[in-house]
């Protein structure tokens, strides 16, 4: 059992390159679960400061599981202020830098969608690009809920793409009704 | 031509530069060519809006100075704003013979572009 988790996370660490990037090694502390699901577990700080952006993401991720472009575009506005009220000055020297760097390129995506209402194949790509932000903050910044990284392989021309939620189920935003079902868990962030 | 500039930041080969120059330069940096028409009002304010926003959205002259996070985010952008035809803006086109992107010119920008992004991730 456990060597076919070992094995499964090795592959699993070829393929996601892009979740391997320095924070995570310096401030995740990833472990092997033992349980059936194989998938890779990262367990972050607790910590409020993300709350309002991750309500804000998970509501945008909702209207685009539900086709509904013009949501996203609102919900999308609501999420570009939670960044623009994140409290930088409370982290770290050390974390600015990069937490602030998320949050420009994850500002400009969620603009985007605010601003595509009516293309929700636009407005699915730039949330695509976005998840890979909210991942990276978290993992900075700390959450406050138990969050799952999901992951459908087909998106973007068998690219793929993730996203996150706060519930195993899968319901996946970038092809709503058509596909609902493409995907599956990735990666657990629990709280520590 | 600044350090910044993208076609500085990369070592990009010669021809991939001139389809960059021919076909988005001249929204996406500082030094676009303004063309004979733009001196016709309203022509002129119309297309210097679209500047200002097309600059504001992607400066391949200020491309160094973006953050990787950034620079990565915008390189699967061109792609992708290239692969559905959405860039170069057709209405421009449409005037700007010579910024038209033919088959192979389009081939031969996403696959370089595409061998950068790959590569981005590891800095
Ligand atoms: C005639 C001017 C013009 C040319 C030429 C042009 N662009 Fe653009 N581009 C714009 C404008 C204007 C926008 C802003 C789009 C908008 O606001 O609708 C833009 C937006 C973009 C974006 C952001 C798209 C998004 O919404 O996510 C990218 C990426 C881009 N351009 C890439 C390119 C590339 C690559 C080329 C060359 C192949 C190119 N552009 C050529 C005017 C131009
Ligand atoms: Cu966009």
């Amino acid at each position: 059992m456990l060597s076919l988790a070992i094995i499964s996370w090795g592959a699993f660490a070829q393929n996601d390159y892009s979740s391997m990037n320095h924070s995570e090694k310096d401030q995740g502390k990833m472990d092997m679960k033992d349980n059936s699901s194989a998938s890779a577990s990262i367990t972050v700080k607790h910590s409020k400061s993300a709350s309002a952006v991750i309500d804000r993401y998970l509501k945008l991720k909702k209207a685009l599981v539900e086709d509904n472009s013009q949501k996203a575009a609102s919900e999308s506005k609501n999420l570009f202020d939670a960044f623009a009220k994140f409290n930088l000055s409370a982290k770290s020297n050390s974390e600015q830098k990069e937490l602030s760097e998320i949050i420009e390129d994850a500002s400009e995506h969620a603009e985007h969608i605010s601003e595509n209402s009516g293309n929700l194949d636009h407005q699915r790509e730039h949330f695509e690009t976005l998840s890979n932000d909210i991942r990276d903050l978290i993992v900075i910044a700390g959450s406050d809920r138990t969050l799952y990284q999901m992951y459908c392989p087909m998106y973007n021309n068998g690219d793929g793409g993730m996203w996150l939620s706060s519930s195993i189920e899968v319901k996946n935003p970038f092809y709503g009704s058509k596909m609902m079902k493409c995907g599956s868990v990735q990666q657990e962030f629990t709280i520590k | 031509m600044l350090s910044t500039e993208f076609v500085n930041v990369y070592e990009v080969p010669e021809n991939v530069q001139q389809i960059l120059l021919n076909s988005c330069y001249n929204c996406h940096s500082n030094n676009t060519n303004y063309p004979w028409y733009s001196y016709v009002q309203p022509i002129g304010l119309l297309l210097e809006n679209h500047i200002y926003k097309a600059k504001a959205e992607l400066n391949l002259s200020e491309f160094g100075d973006y953050s990787v996070r950034k620079q990565r985010s915008k390189l699967k952008s061109m792609i992708s704003q290239i692969e559905k035809g959405e860039m170069p803006m057709t209405s421009y086109t449409f005037i700007h013979r010579e910024a038209r992107l033919p088959p192979e010119d389009k081939n031969k920008l996403i696959d370089y572009l595409k061998t950068l992004k790959n590569t981005s991730h590891e800095n």
